[in-house]
């Protein structure tokens, strides 16, 4: 051990290729494999005498995580050697380039704050929902796919509620980047997925302001994180809008209760801007009071964050739900028995969200002679029937949102934004019975049934 | 080799039956039964027929305090009136040839870098109950082997030393392979096959495989109505026919 390989050298069948990457923890290479379809790299820590013990141990969790993890918002895992033997860990090369390009820009428009924000937040929230934690995530452990979508790299100090936690210990002492730390974290708790939620808020602060909400500290400074609220972002910079102000500072709640409560109710904030319902965060100036810093510290003299169960159960509890209602032709049993299956549905304990959403036909802009027809008063019209329609349900600010959706095909617009939006639960009307040729033809609700991401229901009036 | 370990059967033969039918579906090529073979239960005969069927076989079986508590009063002393009542039941049911089986068994058995143990390792005959991660460590302090694997506590859990000696504990997920390196040390307790205790009817067991050196623990839907009607029939305290009904 400690001899590092060189391009040429074959390792378990991958040939070694060129090294992109010499640092600390070790050196990573370019490898190939005749059967591999897509690019791949070998990571290889550096293990001698004198390496701390922790680079060793994280390495192994990144092992367990890594190959127990599937889906396009982490790298694919491909092989990892027997550490006592010959360590190192195959994955897929991803194609990107790190968010710290970003931050180093920094402060960036509000609109690319929340398409970042939003591509992070949805990364983790696919983490989350497979029972992981990242716990590590700052600017350059993301990478932005061409696409726009994030990947999540370095699993090093991540969590796995599937697998015991090697990194936890029995006096807990913080483990990750100051900056980015969650004031869980600071005191050792490792299972809690807002956690990553907090360090979401940190980079996003970063993203809008081009500084960091809590500085760099050393580790006498951590425990400031229990208590202390940052500068509000738009003291920084005016041109950043209240309702990401509001998204931001509610990432960055100290209490993770008070945070929101999954990383996709984030990602659905920051592509929903209109929607956020703007508080006394979003508005302040400010910094608190000393009266008020005092409340938090006292607080935060009695922090004791509540042990979870898995990661996945915080999103589950926080799902969000898609309802599709007919504002152009529906009938108003239909209605009635679709806001009657919602209503059950938001009965159940958890903090639900409710999206509200029709699908017209395009409205051309400038077409139509009558005042009446114009695009935007008909959006509006839509709109006033989608929020009388949701009106007896009672619902408390910041619950539901509201959407008109133009296409021409409305299960493929519904299937987009519920793809989009990681819907947890999709209500729909079934079609009328009466429609000729309708087992041939199929319907929008059976298009949706079939392939929809989610739980879909057909409620029949 | 995977080697499935069973412990804490307790005279439960609908249990016994679909575990080991699970088991060699999983690829189970060995068995290790990690003691109280007998008690509670209403099958104690066809069990231990069993049982010595799988020892033909090449299985290892542990002996656990149920078991002693059929042959030696003394041991029966400190059990609850119900698991009293039901060792003075089976003692009736067994004949000489169960009662030396039982008697044959070992505290311990070590087989190349595992230790196999009812309860804990530092103290095998007194049935310490490794609950918490002191018990934990004085268990793993006895042992040399990276592997530990244990009954008694009727949960599964899953011991392990991190950054520190004092080891951790870990709630494992059914049906999940879990890693575990030599270079650690493990105790790994299997839950129990016959009298699951914490909230799930399902059968807990183990499988350990030495070559991708993974631990996988397994529930396993059983017959419980039918073992819980042979308790009643049998005339055992119905608190151990509700006891499989609720697994509690």
């Amino acid at each position: 051990m400690g001899d590092l390989p060189e391009p040429g050298d074959t390792i378990d069948g991958f040939l070694i290729g060129e090294q992109i990457h010499a640092g600390g923890m070790g050196v990573i290479h370019r490898v190939t494999r005749p059967d591999l379809t897509f690019p791949a790299v070998m990571k290889i820590p550096r293990l001698g005498p004198g390496e701390p013990a922790t680079s060793v141990v994280s390495f192994e969790v990144e092992q367990n995580v890594l190959s127990a993890l599937t889906g396009s918002h982490v790298p694919r895992f491909v092989a990892a050697g027997d550490l006592t033997v010959c360590p190192y860990l195959v994955m897929e090369e991803v194609k990107g380039r790190p968010l710290s390009e970003w931050a180093r820009r920094a402060p960036l428009p509000p609109a690319e704050v929340a398409s970042l924000g939003s591509a992070l937040a949805a990364a983790l929230d696919d983490l989350h929902r497979q029972e992981a934690i990242h716990l590590d995530v700052k600017p350059s452990n993301v990478m932005v796919r061409d696409d726009g979508t994030a990947v999540l790299i370095d699993l090093g100090l991540a969590h796995h509620a599937h697998f015991p936690d090697l990194l936890a210990e029995e006096f807990h002492r913080p483990i990750g980047s100051a900056p980015y730390l969650s004031p869980e974290q600071v005191v050792g708790v490792r299972s809690d997925p807002r956690s990553d939620v907090f360090s979401l808020g940190v980079v996003a602060y970063e993203l809008a302001t081009g500084r960091l909400p809590f500085g760099s500290p050393g580790p006498g400074g951590l425990r400031a994180r229990l208590w202390r609220v940052p500068v509000p972002p738009r003291a920084l910079a005016a041109a950043i809008p209240e309702w990401l102000q509001e998204v931001i500072l509610r990432c960055l709640e100290p209490d993770a209760a008070r945070r929101p409560a999954s990383a996709a109710q984030v990602a659905f904030d920051l592509s929903h801007p209109q929607h956020v319902e703007v508080g006394e965060r979003g508005r302040r100036l400010r910094r608190a009071g000393p009266l008020q810093l005092l409340g938090c510290w006292l607080k935060a003299a009695g922090y004791a964050p509540a042990p979870l169960a898995l990661p996945s159960s915080q999103a589950a509890s926080a799902p969000i739900l898609l309802v599709a209602v007919a504002t152009q032709h529906g009938d108003d049993a239909t209605l009635a028995a679709l806001r009657e299956a919602v209503r059950r549905l938001l009965a159940a304990p958890g903090s639900r969200r409710l999206a509200c959403a029709t699908v017209i036909r395009p409205v051309p802009e400038l077409g139509g002679s009558r005042e009446d027809e114009t695009a935007a008063r008909q959006r509006i019209r839509h709109l006033a029937v989608l929020r009388a329609w949701a009106e007896p349900l009672g619902l408390g600010p910041g619950q539901a949102s509201f959407h008109v959706l133009e296409s021409t095909g409305p299960a493929e617009a519904l299937l987009a934004f519920a793809r989009q939006n990681r819907v947890d639960h999709v209500v729909i009307g079934a079609p009328a019975r009466d429609i000729p040729l309708r087992g041939l033809l199929g319907t929008v609700a059976t298009q949706v049934a079939l392939e929809a991401p989610c739980t879909v229901t057909i409620v029949r009036a | 080799m995977r080697l499935a370990l069973l412990a804490d059967v307790h005279s439960n033969l609908e249990a016994l039956v679909a575990v080991l039918a699970h088991a060699r579906e999983q690829g189970a090529d060995a068995v290790a039964f990690l003691g109280d073979l007998v008690g509670y239960g209403a099958d104690p005969l066809p069990v231990l027929e069993r049982v010595e069927e799988e020892v033909g076989r090449g299985a290892v079986v542990v002996q656990g305090n149920h078991d002693a508590a059929v042959l030696d009063e003394k041991v029966a002393a400190g059990m609850n009136p119900e698991a009293l009542e039901a060792i003075a039941w089976t003692r009736r049911q067994l004949g000489p040839r169960e009662r030396a089986f039982l008697a044959s068994l070992p505290l311990v058995v070590r087989r190349g870098e595992l230790t196999l143990v009812h309860a804990s390792a530092a103290d095998p005959g007194e049935w310490t109950y490794v609950t918490d991660a002191l018990r934990a460590e004085e268990c793993l302090r006895a042992t040399a082997t990276p592997w530990t694997f244990a009954g008694h506590v009727h949960e599964p859990i899953l011991f392990y030393t991190a950054a520190s000696d004092r080891p951790l504990p870990f709630r494992p997920v059914p049906g999940v392979a879990i890693p575990v390196p030599s270079r650690r040390r493990w105790l790994g307790i299997a839950g129990s096959v016959g009298q699951p205790r914490d909230g799930r009817t399902a059968a807990s067991y183990a499988l350990f495989d030495d070559v991708r050196r993974t631990l996988t623990f397994h529930r396993v839907a059983y017959d419980w109505p039918t073992a819980a009607a042979k308790v009643r029939a049998a005339g055992l305290p119905a608190r151990l026919a509700e006891r499989l009904e609720r697994g509690d």
